[in-house]
């Protein structure tokens, strides 16, 4: 089997970013390279994922080294289906960028950064190795510094401050916990590690546990680590916004839900706090999110609090620990992807339409504009987890996988959650398009388009709504493969073959 | 890992902590600049003790007589990775200071009108940081751009 394909995720976008520099100021180029290499990484992870649904883990050793020794690039189904998802939606937004008149336009930079914020997120995903892995968190963030400040406004660079410190500090702990994992180990190799930590003190594995948890915590914005979330993320570039939304958080759900299940697995050693602690931080992270969002008066930031919340979700099916508990976190990471890169795609639309994103300042969209309030409706409703959208599925099965532990203290607040959920997406409903604007826009707003918006932005949305529905047209294979990804990452022995043993490169 | 190596990565992780508390962002970066280093002196005193040959030096036969270069190499992406995030975000405090004249760390304003949403009888008075702290730098007239 041709494993060197694992490779393309990882070197293509790089390679598109050089070339992205290099055609510099002549913008269409620019444009050309980005969905050019955007749409390879998309057929190639729908290759790889058909191969790994079909085959088993696929491994690739850089170089050529053996797998404690070399960088290992490993995809199991999790990373298959997060890879797919992820280039899907990097295409469906570069395509929004470009319809907009703002900082993709503007400035030489923006398509390099794109793609190495791209290259970032995908070697996240196929990487085995932990060092690797804080390697592809810097160049995921330090593209993110640069297109979070892009404006150089003021606003951006106050919360850029907090971003980029934050990040630092969450990246110095990484190094710290890498250097703590060799001394006791002497590897960071995911695979080798899972095996040696077995052999280590119970108390310590712990303490590595945590830490990673920390960590990760921090970029997935756990409670308590997530102040500077709402704070950062509305101020950048709305397709920016979009993306760091849908994406970067989540890339930290993944490592937490990689490095939990492959290395620190319940009933080695009496682990069974963990769990515990697991379903606590998920419960607090599911309310402190949701009732931060009832008291903002801004979509984005109404929007960037449930984040938050919806993380708390994901968490719990970790916590859960059973293959339909993670099943359900698996479903729900991917559904939760597509669905709020959608609402901030349409955030950013409303913001362009009615000249800002305040409720306050908006009003009676549904009257002016009403392709964008229909591409709104459906997102919010899937959030929110209503029936027949592809959020009632996860939250669902959620609650189907919480009952069967007998979790149910973590169900009842979820639903209770949701309902907030619901509670606010009417409130961004009622504000934004019924009723009339109380105070004028900060900007001008563009009311020329017959849609709305320019067609590539309402197209992209319109398509990553699509992806949305698709998902609870197809409920049911993608939640079967989610369950096969589930019964992968539980039971990391294959995983662990599959890098350590055969030594066929 | 000797007791000596082991006390300076902790006084750099101590002095970096209390620096990165601050509100300046001038003194953060010194602060994160501390934390690195305590971070990178972590990484390569878990290799094993200092003092061993390179693994170059072909006169030891013995392999574990050899340092271990794997996490100095870790050390060094760390460490460059930290010099260029280091480097950005002192552009970021320059910008900072274009702008203001001043590199202070500020509350989120949104934050602020939330808390002083709920109690709305108040005077509508300028947002008050709650930091009378005055800038380091000099305010010239007209200077602020």
């Amino acid at each position: 089997m041709n494993t060197s394909l694992l490779a393309v995720p990882v070197v293509a976008p790089i390679l598109g970013a050089a070339i992205a520099v290099v055609v510099g100021v002549r913008r269409e180029l620019q444009r050309a390279v980005t969905v050019t290499v955007l749409s390879v990484m998309v057929v190639v992870a729908a290759v790889v994922l058909a191969r790994v649904d079909e085959h088993g883990h696929l491994v690739a050793r850089a170089g050529g080294w053996t797998a404690p020794l070399g960088i290992t690039l490993v995809v199991d189904r999790f990373a298959a289906i997060m890879l797919l998802v992820s280039t899907i939606v990097l295409l469906i937004v570069a395509v929004y960028a470009m319809g907009q008149a703002g900082e993709e336009r503007e400035r030489v930079s923006f398509h390099p950064l794109y793609l190495v914020l791209a290259a970032g997120v995908s070697t996240s995903f196929v990487t085995g190795d932990l060092f690797n892995l804080f390697v592809a968190f810097e160049m995921m963030l330090a593209a993110s510094y640069v297109l979070i400040t892009l404006g150089g406004r003021p606003d951006q660079v106050r919360a850029g401050m907090t971003y980029v410190v934050i990040s630092l500090v969450a990246s110095t702990l990484f190094i710290t916990t890498l250097a703590l994992l060799y001394a006791a180990t002497g590897t960071v190799n995911m695979a080798d590690l899972a095996i040696r930590l077995g052999e280590v003190d119970p108390a310590l594995r712990h303490g590595f546990s945590v830490m990673l948890l920390i960590v990760f915590g921090i970029k997935a914005g756990l409670f308590p680590l997530f102040f500077w979330l709402p704070d950062s993320y509305p101020t950048a570039p709305g397709p920016v916004t979009a993306i760091f939304a849908g994406l970067l958080t989540k890339v930290g759900v993944y490592a937490i839900v990689r490095t939990q299940t492959l290395m620190f697995p319940p009933g080695r050693g009496g682990a069974d706090w963990g769990d515990d602690l697991l379903l606590w931080v998920a419960g607090a992270t599911m309310v402190v999110g949701v009732v931060g969002a009832i008291a903002q008066d801004d979509m984005k930031r109404i929007l960037a609090f449930h984040i938050i919340s919806q993380i708390g979700y994901m968490i719990m099916g970790l916590g859960l620990f059973t293959v339909a508990g993670v099943a359900a976190a698996v479903f729900y990471v991917i559904h939760h992807i597509v669905v709020k890169t959608a609402l901030f795609l349409v955030a950013g639309l409303v913001d362009r339409r009615a000249g800002t994103s305040r409720l306050s300042s908006v009003g009676g969209l549904v009257r002016t504009a009403p392709v964008i309030a229909a591409l709104f409706a459906v997102p919010a409703l899937s959030l929110a987890g209503l029936p027949p959208f592809s959020g009632f599925l996860a939250k669902f099965s959620l609650t189907d996988a919480g009952l069967a532990s007998s979790s149910h203290a973590i169900v009842a607040v979820g639903l209770g959650v949701g309902l907030f959920t619901l509670f606010s997406m009417t409130k961004i409903w009622t504000g934004v398009f019924w009723g009339d604007p109380d105070t004028a826009p900060e900007r001008t707003p563009q009311t020329g388009d017959r849609f709305g918006g320019p067609l590539p932005m309402v197209l992209a949305t319109l398509c990553l709504v699509g992806v949305s529905v698709a998902f609870s047209l197809w409920a049911g294979p993608i939640h079967e493969l989610s369950q096969r990804a589930a019964i992968d990452l539980l039971d990391s022995t294959g995983y662990i073959e599959a890098v350590l043993g055969g030594g066929a490169p | 890992m000797s007791l000596l190596l082991a006390v300076v990565a902790a006084v750099l992780f101590a002095a970096g902590t209390w620096l990165l508390l601050q509100r300046r962002l001038t003194r953060i970066v010194i602060g994160i600049g501390l934390l690195g280093h305590g971070a990178n002196l972590l990484l390569v005193t878990s290799g094993g003790r200092a003092g061993r040959s390179p693994v170059l030096d072909g006169t030891v036969g013995d392999p574990a007589q050899y340092s271990d270069p794997l996490p100095q190499a870790l050390a060094l992406t760390a460490i460059v990775i930290t010099f260029g995030v280091t480097a950005f975000l002192l552009a970021l405090g320059y910008r900072s200071w274009q702008i203001n004249r001043d590199d202070k760390v500020e509350d989120d304003i949104e934050d602020r009108l939330v808390s002083r949403r709920h109690r709305t009888d108040g005077p509508e008075g300028p947002i008050d940081d709650g930091d009378p702290d005055t800038t380091e730098f000099e305010v010239g007239e007209g200077q602020v751009s």
